[in-house]
């Protein structure tokens, strides 16, 4: 398992040239860090020559008052070898304002619906994508929940409905 | 001179008749969206029964029931659908506000969630507990049954006068204090005393 994994990265050190800071382990997980511009290559070439057919997850995190944080969100791939089993995690980081990635709707048809909800959450657009929209929070709602900054218990959305009295019900 | 009666005749108002007739026939519109909703099923299996209580008839239609359960919490998106299906039933209705989540929205005060939906319909009674045991459900059925015997109406007058909402305000002074926080806090940010 430890050499396969290591082949992901060689891999890329390969194709794109990786330093050792730009790839980190935790027990089974290796990360690899990518710029946002390059992502979208690193991923297709993940997916044609090592081998990622599988798009397990899409998920964004808001480092906004995280200690030493450079950049605002970090969005994070997981990726599946479905014949080897090995798995590899993405890293890239987007900023504000505006913060956008190229869609990898064109690699894994699963990645729509969690585009969709990195979207709805953090507010992070996917250029490409076929139909980027809220899939989570109603379609009327403005604001991006997961975001630091915006309050956990919201800015008085969720009680914004009519009442309605017995009497007139 | 007394008239004397036969023994299988009995003399009462229409009211209380009707009212009598509509308590043991409750036909609850399931509205379960969390775990409430198993304590809901649990109730309406065989070992708790709920057709002893002549409301065992679970109808997925809110045009065929009289009473909401609303068992779970109710989120802002779920909100209107809740309220329609509301105004779809017939009358007489009667609306059960069940466990913590529906009561209050319980441990999750957060953006999506609405804190109670006596906020936005009429609720007649409250089941505390998360979730609440399958009898604490048919205590409050119970409970229910004496309130439509004892304020009941064949024309269902008795809820003309309820003209007010009996919930909190959906912007009580809590809520106003989050929503200027969270305002002030975009501005200035966090609390740091």
């Amino acid at each position: 398992m430890t050499e396969i994994q290591h082949s992901a990265v060689l891999l890329l050190s390969e194709q794109f040239g990786f330093d050792a800071s730009a790839w980190s382990r935790n027990r089974d997980n290796v990360r690899v860090r990518v710029d946002s511009e390059r992502v979208f290559e690193v991923l297709k070439c993940l997916k044609t020559l090592g081998g990622f057919d599988m798009l397990v997850d899409i998920t964004g995190v808001d480092e906004l008052e995280y200690p030493n944080a450079t950049d605002r969100f970090r969005v994070v791939y997981c990726l599946l070898n479905t014949s080897t089993g090995e798995r590899l995690i993405v890293l890239t980081y987007v900023n504000d304002p505006q913060p956008t990635l190229p869609s990898a709707y064109p690699l894994w048809k699963g990645a729509d619906w969690m585009e969709r909800e990195v979207f709805d959450m953090f507010g992070i657009t996917f250029t490409g994508h076929p139909d980027l929209r809220r899939i989570l929070m109603p379609e009327e709602f403005t604001e991006y929940p997961l975001r630091k900054d915006y309050p956990l218990r919201g800015r008085g959305e969720r009680h914004n409905f009519p009442v309605i009295t017995r009497a007139e019900s | 001179m007394a008239v004397g009666l036969p023994e299988n005749v009995f003399m009462t108002t229409v009211n209380a008749a009707a009212s009598w007739c509509r308590k043991n026939s409750l036909w609850p519109m399931p509205f379960a969206t969390a775990c409430c909703g198993i304590e809901l099923m649990a109730t309406a299996s065989s070992r708790y029964d709920l057709a002893r209580f002549g409301a065992e008839v679970m109808r997925f239609s809110p045009r065929q029931c009289d009473l909401m359960i609303v068992a779970g919490r109710v989120v802002m998106k779920m909100m209107p659908v809740l309220q329609r299906i509301w105004l779809q039933m017939p009358e007489p209705k009667w609306c059960i506000s069940m466990g913590a989540c529906a009561c209050s929205g319980g441990v999750f005060d957060t953006y999506a969630v609405v804190q109670g939906v006596d906020r936005f319909i009429p609720v007649d009674m409250y089941v505390p507990g998360c979730p609440p045991r399958p009898e604490q459900l048919i205590q409050a059925i119970m409970d229910l049954q004496n309130k439509i015997q004892q304020t009941g109406t064949l024309n269902g007058t008795e809820f003309d006068t309820r003209t007010q909402p009996t919930g909190p305000q959906p912007f009580d002074r809590e809520e106003m204090w989050r929503i200027e926080d969270a305002a002030l806090q975009s501005k200035v940010g966090g609390f740091g005393v």
